[in-house]
């Protein structure tokens, strides 16, 4: 297999398509590539958001502490999806337990680097918080969707 | 407007409120020939009749076979059948999932929940016809793994290397090791060329309405888009209009319908 640098694994990922390659350049220099055994935590909610991730190989759960029972899972993320935005915005903290579901391959990225080198390119800040923004969107219609529970009991006829 | 009766030879449980019954005519009449996607009208016999989509295989020859949940009192006495009993059939009715037309082109199946009984009949047709399919995927949500349909054949096709299959479930304890998410994040995860892809979805309507939202957000046409309408049904041959839906009729322009031709008032809640 070819080893590709961040740069290239960065322009397959949809989150990042089709931003500048100044830019690029600036994430992939926060980025370090990591790995996970399954069943490894990545992430505690409350935590410290000092990193997110971007899965090259694998599957990890999102979970949230529950009442009653432990951890209610709430999705798994695989291949080419980004893990965590808490880092971008304040109190820079966990919301969700992150846990390798399977050996995971994954970019971790430097949030507190990510964040000074938005503080010093507003115009990196603004297209990362686009893409940030449409991640949180897309996650929370999925769990609109999930509430609405629409494959449950139907009223009865 | 009379139905045949047809002998249940087989029932198997699918999951905790649905029902697959395998039936032969009753009456030494012949079988029926239908297209993937047409329903028929099945009568309990002084209890009701309620249209249920064919869940068999089109090609397949054999009994017809139909996939039930237990939602009222009608699809409830259905589901009671055992071996043996009679139920009373009319159709094919409706409209058929344009697999035949889509040659050279990605199909890409989309079902949740229960809606996955009406796309069998165009899954196992696709298959049949794969080297006129460019592509062909299945993609499958459920509430739970226990809610599944066709667990076991989704077993196989996993293995089958002629299509790529994802399933998900909205919820999901220990045990399951697959997916969990709604339907659409599968949508998400696929990499796809949405100019030569064309998509037939089944399940709830709000998870259709979702599932055609990001499929046209992924560059999808409108034009490319097929649904499967549910609505109560009463003659099933347009005359009593119990399924209108805005300006048509499910079981005449239904039960599969272009997205293109409802979009307009497929998300308004009146209709």
């Amino acid at each position: 297999m070819p080893i590709r640098s961040i740069e290239q694994v960065l322009t397959e990922i949809k989150t990042f398509e089709g931003l500048e390659q100044r830019h690029l350049d600036r994430i992939a220099g926060c980025g370090t590539n990591c790995g996970f055994a399954a069943g490894e935590v990545i992430a505690r909610e409350g935590d410290p958001a000092d990193t997110f991730y971007v899965i090259r190989h694998g599957r990890v759960a999102l979970e949230t502490s529950a009442p009653v029972g432990g951890s209610l899972l709430i999705t798994t993320l695989g291949d080419g999806t980004v893990v965590g935005w808490s880092w971008l915005i304040p109190p820079y903290r966990w919301r969700f337990d992150a846990r390798a579901v399977e050996e995971t391959r994954a970019i971790a990225f430097d949030g507190a680097c990510l964040r000074g080198k938005c503080d010093s390119d507003h115009e990196l800040g603004y297209v990362l918080m686009q893409r940030f923004a449409q991640i949180i969107l897309d996650r929370l219609q999925a769990t609109r969707l999930q509430l609405l529970d629409v494959y449950g009991e139907p009223a009865r006829r | 407007m009379t139905p045949r009766p047809w002998r249940v030879i087989d029932r198997r449980r699918e999951t905790a409120d649905s029902w697959t019954l395998e039936l032969e005519p009753a009456d030494g009449g012949p079988p029926i020939s239908y297209l993937p996607g047409q329903f028929n009208m099945i009568y309990a016999f002084g209890i009701g009749e309620v249209p249920i989509s064919i869940s068999g295989d089109p090609g397949g020859g054999g009994p017809l076979v139909h996939t039930v949940r237990d939602v009222g009192a009608v699809s409830a006495a259905i589901c009671r059948a055992r071996p043996g009993d009679q139920l009373g059939v009319r159709g094919p009715y409706g409209s058929a999932w344009p697999v035949a037309d889509v040659g050279g082109r990605h199909l890409l199946i989309v079902a949740g929940g229960v809606g996955l009984a009406p796309l069998r009949p165009a899954l196992r047709d696709a298959l049949a016809r794969r080297d006129e399919l460019a592509r062909l995927t299945l993609l499958v949500g459920g509430r739970t793994p226990a809610d599944l349909l066709f667990r076991d054949e989704l077993e196989e096709l996993h293995a089958d290397r002629r299509l790529e299959v994802a399933v998900t479930v909205d919820s999901a304890l220990g045990g399951w090791r697959g997916h969990v998410g709604v339907v659409t994040t599968l949508i998400a995860d696929l990499d796809f060329d949405p100019a030569t892809t064309t998509a037939l979805m089944c399940g709830p309507e709000v998870m259709m309405r979702f599932a055609a939202e990001a499929l046209i957000g992924s560059g999808m046409s409108v034009a490319d888009l097929h649904v499967s309408m549910e609505r109560n049904m009463k003659c099933a041959i347009t005359h009593c209009g119990r399924c209108q839906f805005g300006p048509t009729f499910v079981c005449r322009e239904g039960a599969v319908m272009r997205y293109a031709d409802i979009e307009a008032i497929f998300n308004l809640r009146e209709i």
